[in-house]
Order: C-alpha cells, then structure tokens, then sequence
C-alpha cells in the first residue's frame, strides 16, 4: 500500500536469535530475525519444518525467550520485561490461534472469549459484554452458548480468533490455525483473520499451505532460522484487471 | 485457450455482434485473458466458414449480428462433454528452467527456485485479493451475478494453478536437498548446482541421473501432473 501504516509497529523483532542446545548439539533455531508488523497488516511466514517458523512464533508471543535481541510488542521490550509484566502484557496485547483451537471444553464460546478478560480484572458481566461484542462483531453472535463440542472445527477456530482480538487486544500470533481443516473451512478461517486485520490488528501466520499464506499482505520466507526473502504488496489498482495475468 | 468455443457458448443465449462478445468474454473471464476486436472477427470469420455461425441482420446502431447454428449448438455440447486434453502438456517455461538449471554452470538452482517461489506467492496474493472481492461481489448480489460466479471460477483456478507450482518448488528444493545429501561423496554432487564435468564420472553420473530423473517426473508434475495434483487436492480436502 502507498499509504503508510502507522508508525509504531504492534510488533517489532530486532536481530532476534535463539539457540538450542550448546557446544556439539548446539542448533541455531533463528540467526538475527529483524521483522516489524504494523496495525492492520497480516504477515505469513513460510519456510520447510525446521526452519524456525514455530520458535519465531514463540518467542514473538514471549512464551520462551531468545538468546538474544529484542521483541517489542506495543513497545515493551518483553524480553527484559519481568515475569508479572510479560504475563500481564500476554494476556492485554497478545492472543493466540493455535493449530488444535485450545478452547477450554468445560466452557461455553462466550465464556472461553471472556476469560482473558476475567483473568485480567475486568468483572465478569464486563468481560461477558465483551465477549458477545467480539463475536457478534465476527457472525459468531449465534455461537456464544454452545460448548466446543457443539461446534465445528471451523467454528471452534473462529471463536478462537475471537478470544485472541477481545477487548483491545491487537496482536495475533496463529500457528498453522487451518492445519485441522478442511480447504474450505481453512478458507474461511483466514478470511476472518484478514478482515480482523483490516479492522485494524496485526497478524503473524505461520503456515506451509501457500494457499493460506496468500492471503496475507506479506510473506516471509525462512530457511535455517534466517529470512531469505520476502514478497511486497502490489498496489491494489495494478491489478484489476488482466495485467496479473501477464505478469 | 478455445476462443472459438468460448464464443459459441455465448452466443448460445442469442445473437450478438463482435464487441458485445469481446465484452462479454471478458467479463466472464475477469479479462485474465484479454481479447481485442480483430481476434474475435477473425474467429467469427472461420465460424461462418465452418457453418457453426451465421451472420444475419443488424441491430438497432447497425452492428451485424452473428446467431448460432445447429452446427454450432452440436459442436459446442461435444466440447462440454469432452475433457480438456492434459496428456500432452504444454510446454512449460519453468519446468525446462529448472531442467537447465540442473548442473548449469554458475548458477545457484536454489535462488532459480526461491526467485520463482516469490514470484508465484506474490501472484497468489494477489489473486486471493481479488477473490476476496469477487467473494464480496457475490455476497452483495450484484446484477451479474452469473459473470461474478464465473470470473471467481475463473480466479481459483489461477489460484490452484500457482499453489500447484509453488508446492512443486518446495518439492524440488527438498528433493535437491535430499539428493546432494546422499550422493557420492564427490565434491561436484556436494552441492546440486555445481556444475558436472565429464571427468569426474561418479559425479556426471549422479547429476545426469539423479536430478535428471527428478525433472522428468517434475516436467509431468508442472504440467499434468502438477495440475491434477491440485485438482485432486481441491477435491480431497
């Protein structure tokens, strides 16, 4: 886009490494990862298994540390961040799509949505209202009372980006979201997502479906815990018409 | 690509007069392949020769109008009832790249490969975007609904077509991968783009053989191979 997204990235990794292992079993899972995602952009990351997409996506979420460099999500260097900060920055500004939805079966949807909130200290009616509003705001209004096993696996995924964007949370971390779904549903899935970055968050999705990560506006590719390449976004009027096609 | 049969499938639903056709051609296909005027007089020129149209009347502003004949409507439901030929598949520009790319000199197939990955996930993103509008067109009802629903046809085959071939890319770089790690401790097979020489005959042997057989199926695999691939993908999942 020729607009310029605002300033400050939702996320931002600077020269980010992290080793497993030492001396002869020492693995280098990333090798100096510089990436930025700014609000209302969806960044998909490729790469073969082994390539580092997974740890990027860990790390990046703060749920294990590099070994160095920086991730900062709305500004806070969470990797210097304390262990009440990060947990508190984890559950304000970061949510998670994971391949297997991860929604708590003893709840209904509305209330799996709501409990980041509940954890976080906002009362329970509050955190409900939210709720609601975060389906309703996605077409999953119809949803809120049924429990995951009432629910599809793409109706559980959705719910589950649900809970990822409530309240003002803005930063989505998916990890392969369509790896149990059907083309279709997987389809669908990512629609959502694009439309919730549309809306204004940014996303980070992992996936080795190209099909999925084209609907990204950006792809990075990694190989050996490097980014070897990425695409640029075309200018949206360039391709109206059949001038794709000779590209 | 059968202008011909494309043209007597529109005229099908009435008479019409060259231009009408182009437009109506290319709104159906979301002009991904773009017809000029003379095209379309030249084919409905050896139509008529063919007695599968026949030109007759005008209309109001005086365009001549061409109608569809028996002939025509006959020869039009034998191309719907009979598949597209994929066992002689068409020339494909990048699977003889890669084919030369095996053991060419100077250069690295691997950035022949991740070049062309870029390039087909960027025109993957880009027919997603107009999916997503086409999708929305169709969500909102439009009055050409039936041009909507084909030109989205139209834009998940691209789709499928660039998947195909990017997850035939990564099939190469992982099968290169896996070759120079099991080829003969020669330093040419070390790695995949070096380049072979004759007097080294374990390494000619294994490029010449090795990846040589690679790119035989892979030849198929970006043309049939690599289409009903994606096709049956689309199907099974």
């Amino acid at each position: 886009m020729s607009t310029p997204l605002a300033a400050q990235p939702v996320l931002r990794l600077q020269k980010l490494t992290r080793v497993h292992g030492s001396g002869a079993t020492e693995v280098h899972a990333l090798r100096g990862i510089d990436l930025d995602v700014h609000p209302g952009e969806l960044v998909a990351v490729m790469g073969p298994s082994g390539s580092g997409k997974s740890t990027l996506l860990t790390i990046a979420g703060g749920l294990d540390s590099p070994t160095s460099g920086q991730v900062v999500v709305e500004g806070t260097d969470i990797t210097t961040a304390g262990a009440k900060e990060l947990a508190a920055l984890r559950r304000r500004s970061i949510g998670y799509v994971f391949q297997d939805y991860n929604l708590i079966p003893a709840l209904t949807a509305a209330e799996n949505v709501a409990l980041p909130r509940e954890l976080d200290g906002t009362s329970a009616r509050k955190a409900r209202g939210e709720a609601l509003a975060a389906l309703e705001e996605m077409g999953l209004g119809h949803l809120a009372d049924r429990f995951p096993d009432e629910m599809s696996g793409g109706q559980q995924q959705r719910v589950a980006i649900a809970r990822a964007l409530v309240g003002d949370r803005r930063l989505v971390l998916a990890d392969e979201p369509t790896g149990a779904l059907d083309s279709e549903t997987g389809e669908s899935v990512l629609a959502l997502l694009r439309t919730r970055c549309d809306a204004g968050a940014a996303g980070v999705l992992v996936t080795h479906e190209p099909r999925f990560a084209a609907w990204a506006d950006r792809v990075v590719f990694l190989r050996d815990g490097a980014i070897v390449d990425q695409t640029v976004r075309s200018e949206a009027d360039s391709l109206l018409t059949g001038r794709v096609a000779e590209a | 690509m059968s202008i011909r049969h494309g043209l007597l499938a529109l005229l099908e639903h009435g008479p019409r007069y060259g231009s009408q056709l182009r437009t109506e051609f290319e709104s159906r296909t979301g002009s991904t392949w773009p017809l000029n005027v003379g095209q379309v007089y030249t084919t409905l020129g050896r139509l008529e020769r063919d007695g599968l149209v026949s030109q007759g009347g005008a209309d109001g502003a005086g365009h001549p109008l061409y109608a569809i004949t028996d002939a025509g409507r006959a020869e039009l439901r034998t191309w719907f009832e009979r598949p597209v030929d994929r066992s002689s598949p068409a020339r494909d520009e990048l699977a003889i790249k890669l084919a030369m790319a095996v053991g060419a000199p100077g250069v690295d197939i691997r950035e022949v490969i991740q070049a062309q990955r870029r390039h087909t996930v960027k025109a993957m993103q880009d027919y997603t975007r107009l999916k997503a509008q086409a999708l929305t067109a169709l969500e909102d009802g439009g009055p050409r609904e039936r041009d909507d629903v084909a030109w989205l046809l139209v834009l998940e085959q691209l789709i499928f077509q660039t998947e195909a071939e990017a997850r035939w890319l990564d099939h190469c770089e992982s099968r290169l991968i896996r070759l120079s790690a099991t080829a003969p401790a020669a330093p040419a097979t070390a790695h995949p783009a070096a380049p072979a020489t004759a007097s080294e005959p374990g390494a000619g042997a294994g490029v010449r053989r090795g990846p040589g057989a690679g790119v035989g199926a892979g030849d198929g695999g970006g043309g049939s191979g690599g289409a009903a691939g994606g096709g049956a993908e689309g199907r099974g999942r």
